[in-house]
């Protein structure tokens, strides 16, 4: 596996695979009383959120936790970063501190892939500005996989703020490489214009694609990305492009409804909607704390500690 | 095949080994009352449940079987290359209060046995652990014994024995080959159950 995960295409197909696969056994860790392993007992991983963030924040210090890696939460906010320090010298502070692995969040896109020139331990994106956030597409392929048993031709659309979504981009690379049939579907102003080259369909019109869906997943409105004017009105971007009650029951059966969160009910999605069976977007949040602890196992259980006595050999080999 | 490799015990031989341990059990314990045996993934399990089954049929109750796997409690993360692979754990029972009985293939440096208690206390505080082995091959690098053991048989170090189960790999064997033939052979096998 890559030695850091900035996106989707850092994973091959097998990869992602056994992400899942080994999620599967973490799954059952999260059903004990004590939901706590040994497995990364001595490695330190920062999570780096220098944009805010609940979820990803906490499902990502849960999952450290639960692998018995110590665990340091860094914000924006009460740091040195409130201070001024640009960051390339916070990326040397930790790497002075010896982590092993960094988590990070940001608003610009390609902050992660900076960080890697810097430090020596291992880089996972936790969603930078509006490229990719990985994770969130491994959680949701993780869900979908589960429910409906396989990924390999199912038809998922995405629906909303597709240019804004980094959401958006991680799970459409993510589905299309596991050969599922992905169409975003969005007002023009909010898709964008690369989209046909990620090897999936455009469409504008939701009415049209909901009866043959399995997986229909509502994206966002990212008001605070929005610099323009991209549609009229909340009201009519949720008359064309919402997930109402009245489409969603059009959804085949044992379609499934998800949505990243945090949701902005009324605007792409209905309250009531929520709460239909195929809702699966708290499963969504359970689900991301075991593929999370997948994942950092998967890139810490291997070789040598960073902060190890050995580790500068093992930062020769790799970077041979 | 050289004169240290080749089969240690057929088909058959496991099969009256493992009625024995069924027999030593359950003689043990004075019968199957408050039992779990809990098979060491990805092999103890199937010796964990056809031990099950030959304690039903000589006691006529039935003893509940989880499996376990190890992978989150070893102690050799970080060296190794590759995160190792993680197979499935399920213990549907609360084993707190019963007698655990570990079931692994082959007991050799000690090292998945603690590694294995260390898991099991995270379920709950069983009375007591007891541990049933295939083949007991020397070696511990850890104070560890078994109390039921198919067969004791003296290795080298470098050996490889291999227990094949018919459950995953076809048929019923314990194999044994001698890792230095191997590798010049250019097969180098990885190390076998620790």
């Amino acid at each position: 596996m890559n030695r850091h995960v900035l996106s989707m295409h850092d994973l091959s197909a097998d990869d992602v695979v056994r992400v899942l696969d080994t999620a599967e056994s973490f799954r059952e860790v999260g059903s004990r009383v004590i939901k706590k392993v040994p497995a990364l007992r001595g490695r330190t991983v920062v999570n780096l959120f220098l944009e805010d963030s609940t979820r990803t924040r906490i499902s990502f210090e849960l999952a450290a936790k639960r692998l018995s890696a110590d665990v340091i939460n860094f914000s924006a906010g009460g740091s040195s970063v409130a201070k001024g320090e640009s960051l390339k010298d916070t990326a040397l502070t930790l790497q002075a501190m010896g982590a092993d692995a960094i988590v990070i969040r940001h608003s610009s896109s390609g902050s992660p892939l900076q960080l890697t020139r810097w430090v020596d331990g291992h880089v996972v994106n936790a969603g930078d500005g509006t490229h990719e956030h990985p994770t969130q597409a491994l959680l949701d392929l993780y869900t979908m996989r589960e429910k409906i048993g396989r990924l390999e031709g199912i038809r998922v659309a995405i629906v909303g703020d597709v240019l804004h979504s980094r959401v958006a981009r991680s799970l459409s690379f993510g589905l299309v490489k596991m050969g599922a049939e992905v169409t975003l579907i969005g007002p023009p102003t909010l898709i964008p214009p690369d989209a046909p080259s990620w090897g999936v369909q455009v469409s504008y019109d939701i009415d049209g694609a909901i009866p043959k869906l399995d997986v229909c997943y509502m994206l966002r409105v990212q008001r605070e990305r929005q610099r323009l004017e991209y549609f009229p009105s909340v009201r009519e971007y949720n008359r064309l492009f919402g997930l109402t009650a009245a489409r969603a029951a059009v959804l085949p059966e044992g379609a499934l409804i998800m949505h990243p969160g945090p949701m902005n009910r009324g605007v792409e999605i209905d309250s009531d909607v929520t709460d239909l069976p195929g809702a699966v977007i708290e499963e969504q949040v359970t689900n991301g704390i075991a593929v999370r602890m997948s994942l950092l196992y998967l890139l810490l259980g291997g070789g040598v500690s960073a902060t190890g006595p050995d580790a500068t050999d093992e930062r020769e080999v790799t970077r041979a | 095949m050289s004169s240290r490799g080749g089969t240690l015990l057929d088909g058959d031989d496991i099969r009256r080994a493992l009625t024995r341990i069924a027999h030593e059990i359950i003689e043990r314990d004075k019968g199957a009352t408050g039992l779990v045996l809990v098979g060491i993934a990805n092999r103890g399990d199937h010796l964990a449940r056809r031990l099950a089954s030959e304690i039903e049929r000589i006691e006529g109750s039935r003893v509940p079987v989880g499996v376990l796997d190890i992978t989150f409690y070893r102690d050799d993360i970080g060296m190794r290359a590759e995160a190792p692979e993680v197979h499935e754990t399920r213990i549907g029972v609360d084993i707190t209060g019963r007698t655990v009985v570990l079931v692994d293939d082959v007991l050799f440096t000690g090292r998945t046995i603690r590694a294995a208690m260390d898991a099991l206390t995270d379920f709950g505080r069983p009375s007591r652990i007891r541990l049933a082995v295939l083949v007991d091959r020397g070696h511990r690098e850890l104070p560890i014994r078994a109390d039921f053991v198919g067969k004791n048989v003296p290795t080298r170090r470098d050996d490889d024995v291999r227990v094949r189960v018919r459950e995953l790999d076809g048929d019923d064997a314990v194999l044994i080959e001698d890792q230095a033939l191997t590798a010049r052979s250019g097969g180098a096998i990885e190390g076998a159950a620790t």
